[in-house]
């Protein structure tokens, strides 16, 4: 009996003695074990997701990966850990992983209350609406009537309610348990209006039989910032994090990607100098090589190519750049310079 | 008058006539048993349609209109401008992920590690399982006590550093075996043979415990593997095998401690079963992945498909508990006397009288709590463990295949391995029942 679990026990309590010696800041900590631990999401399509192969994908999970990138130079020293959304503050808070990247929306009360610090945001998401094109709806607001299709218990449902009651349009909610069902009972026509996040709507819009014939609208009537979280009260991991982010910003802004970051490095532009480390020592203020920045772009890339392979127009998930785009293009994306 | 009589007389048997056509054959049978008066007649006619409503879409959707092979989702996607009335199982999906339901994300170049101990596994556990086999107490010390060890150092590795002070613990033991020994044989005037069984006990265990340390920690030149990238079948399997194997013994043990005389056994027992049957199977995955690292000082982190398996082999041994206990409570009193008027002590009375027969009563009721824990595994998923079932619904989450039909076809599939195992063990338990069956059946 317990000589099945026995050895199982043992190498617990090996592992635990292993690991109470570590408790230096998480760069060392970090740097000690060779990796990042970095939490994701249990599966959210081009966010973090893992593909047929076992690989996890997405924008969330290239982001932990341009933090290895920047740590070591080497865009695999990162392990994933998928977190439930109720278990991932707890688990970065007990340091099972180093950074959350788990298209988490920034709250002020997670912010100031749970001991945890977001290090920016990289997906500006919100509650959208997706409607039968043969509705002939082109606003949100035409939508008095309605019966709309969500989760039950979320957020999503409680601004449903706000929206429609403060725009004075009567609505039906028909609110399903999982998001399996919610799509199935949209798809059988049981509602006129399915609402979730903008990007969960483009990603159920692939379980439909026709996605062709439904449309996403172009309001969006909650803010759902999504990005990394790391602990609070260790700086020098938090600029890392933040600044791992504006360093795959500012490349896109500049114009590096990876396939041109070498001969980048010979560029005369003093902001790309200063970026990929030719001049200045800016990666040493936060504790890493001169090259942190390069290094990022050379194995993960910029923010645009890892939009664009992950949930850009050219995946199935075919989502347009919209707000996420460059402040010179529109968007809000805007990272602080490197200087 | 002369009377011409003509007499017939039969010098042959006359030729057997078949029975009627509507007593023999299929049309007899249905006769008897679908159509033998009209209300009869009225529910096999209502019964074939239901039937027929259930199983035509279904062998419509997961044969006919399926699709068996492609690249990605395109391939399962309703032809452009249909309503998808013809849309069928997206098997191709499963094909392509069928690695990963198998062995989660464990890594592709160390998956021969994973087969093997599926092999060994089926290799140690079919012999076991077949009465007619021989060489049964070998083979349980290979499958009990041999196996759980090399699986745990191929599935993960082995190489596992183990603290001086653990070696120091198992020294202690022998050191302790050999003191007792040393002070039985001067001060409790004992010969050489008196004390040797105290002396086989603790160094025994000693020398047992050092090779199996010695043997997880040595390095056999396997890379190791995380337990957070064992998934699907391998993590469904792992959990069900250790709670199965771990919670029987458990249970039986408690089962007896709560019928035990001695008060604190007794009040052990009824604390720790009652305990564990009054809380959720899915809170105690929570606390144990959620709140105990609040326990734990920063830093401290434990396997949690460790704490999954403690936490569910506990689980499920409160409930073995009061099966065997039911067990144990229909036995005669009469059994318990003639044990005790033959002198037997307490465990030769369990052991060769008593848990043979108890257990035998509560086959069904075992098995019943094997297969809920089985399917209990698939619990995990809330803790972020991907177990079957939850490696079929992350990979929902790949934009590559996502089509109408995924779900229902990930679905499907996993009803189907999980129904294998499920029917697999309730059909061996009515084969043991069987075998079993020594007159007592009623």
């Amino acid at each position: 009996m317990s000589k099945k679990i026995l050895p199982l026990v043992l190498g617990a309590a090996m592992g635990v003695a292993a690991t109470t010696a570590a408790s230096a800041t998480t760069l060392e900590d970090v740097k000690a074990k060779g990796f990042i631990q970095c939490g994701v999401s249990q599966g959210l399509p081009g966010f973090s997701n893992p593909d047929a192969q076992g690989n996890w994908t997405g924008l969330d999970v290239d982001l932990c990966r341009a933090m290895a990138a920047a740590v070591f130079g080497d865009a695999s020293a990162v392990k994933f850990t998928p977190l439930s959304a109720k278990e991932r503050f707890t688990a970065l808070q007990s340091g099972e992983v180093d950074v959350l990247s788990r298209n988490t929306t920034w709250t002020m009360s997670r912010d100031t209350q749970l001991g945890l610090n977001f290090a920016g945001v990289n997906y500006y998401d919100g509650q959208g609406f997706m409607v039968r094109k043969d509705l002939g709806v082109t606003s949100a607001l035409e939508l008095s009537g309605a019966s709309v299709c969500t989760n039950t218990g979320t957020t999503t449902e409680l601004n449903v309610a706000d929206y429609f009651r403060a725009n004075n349009m009567p609505y039906e909610i028909v609110a399903f348990e999982k998001a399996d069902e919610v799509v199935a009972a949209y798809d059988a026509g049981r509602c006129d209006v399915y609402t979730t996040d903008a990007s969960g709507l483009y990603a159920q819009r692939l379980k439909l039989t026709n996605p062709g014939d439904h449309m996403v609208l172009s309001e969006i009537i909650s803010k759902e910032p999504l990005g990394p979280v790391v602990r609070q009260g260790d700086d020098e991991w938090f600029n890392i994090a933040k600044w791992t982010l504006n360093a795959m910003i500012n490349a896109e802004e500049l114009g590096v990607s990876s396939a041109n970051v070498d001969d980048m490095k010979s560029s005369d532009n003093p902001s790309v100098k200063r970026l990929l480390g030719v001049e200045g020592a800016y990666g040493e203020g936060i504790g890493l090589s001169n090259d942190w920045a390069y290094n990022v772009v050379k194995n993960v890339g910029n923010y645009e190519e890892s939009f664009n392979a992950n949930v850009g127009p050219d995946t199935p998930l075919g989502i347009s750049r919209g707000v996420n785009a460059l402040w010179s293009d529109g968007g809000f994306l805007y990272a602080p310079p490197v200087r | 008058m002369a009377k011409t009589e003509t007499f017939q007389i039969r010098t042959e048997e006359a030729p057997l006539l078949p029975a009627p056509v509507s007593t023999t054959g299929l049309i007899g049978w249905m006769r008897q048993n679908l159509f033998s008066s009209i209300s009869n007649t009225v529910l096999t006619v209502i019964g074939v349609i239901i039937a027929y409503w259930i199983i035509a879409p279904f062998i419509q959707f997961a044969f006919i209109d399926a699709i068996w092979t492609g690249d990605d989702r395109k391939a399962c996607l309703p032809p452009e401008g249909s309503e998808g009335e013809h849309m069928g199982a997206c098997w191709a999906y499963v094909e392509a992920y069928f690695p990963q339901f198998i062995y989660g994300r464990y890594p592709t170049d160390e998956i021969w590690r994973v087969n093997i101990v599926y092999a060994l596994f089926a290799l140690l556990l079919v012999p076991l399982a077949m009465p007619s086999m021989p060489l049964k107490k070998l083979n349980s010390i290979l499958f009990l006590g041999v196996f759980p060890i090399v699986a745990f150092v191929l599935l993960t590795g082995g190489n596992i550093s183990i603290s001086s002070y653990t070696w120091i613990f198992v020294a202690l033991i022998a050191a302790v075996g050999v003191a007792i020994a040393a002070i039985l044989m001067v001060a409790g005037g004992r010969d050489f043979n008196g004390v040797k069984p105290v002396l086989i006990g603790f160094v025994g265990t000693a020398v047992v415990l050092a090779i199996i340390l010695g043997f997880v920690s040595a390095n056999l030149g396997l890379s190791t593997v995380d337990t957070p990238v064992w998934g699907g079948l391998l993590v469904t399997l792992v959990i069900a095998v250790t709670g199965i194997v771990a919670s029987l013994p458990l249970g039986i043990a408690l089962a007896l401690g709560r019928r035990s005389t001695m008060p604190i056994v007794r009040l052990v027992s009824v604390i720790f079963i009652e305990f564990w049957r009054g809380v959720p199977l899915i809170t105690v995955l929570f606390m144990s992945s959620v709140m105990l690292p609040l326990f734990l000082p920063e830093g401290v982190t434990f396997d949690k498909l460790l704490r999954v398996l403690i936490g569910v082999t506990l689980f499920s041994a409160a409930y073995m508990a009061e099966v065997v206990r039911g067990g144990l409570q229909a036995i005669p009193k009469g059994q318990y006397e003639g044990a005790m008027a033959l002198g037997l002590r307490f465990w030769p009375m369990m052991y060769l009288i008593i848990l043979p027969q108890a257990l035998k009563l509560v086959i069904p009721g075992i098995v019943n709590t094997f297969i809920g824990l089985f399917k209990d595994t698939t619990l995990v998923l809330i803790v972020g463990m991907f177990d079957l079932l939850g490696q079929i619904q992350s990979s929902f989450t790949d934009p590559t295949w996502s089509t109408p039909t995924q779900g229902h076809t990930g679905y499907l599939f996993a009803a189907i391995v999980f129904f294998v195992f499920c029917f697999g063990m309730s059909r061996y338990s009515i084969f043991m029942e069987r075998r079993l069956h020594t007159g007592h059946k009623r």
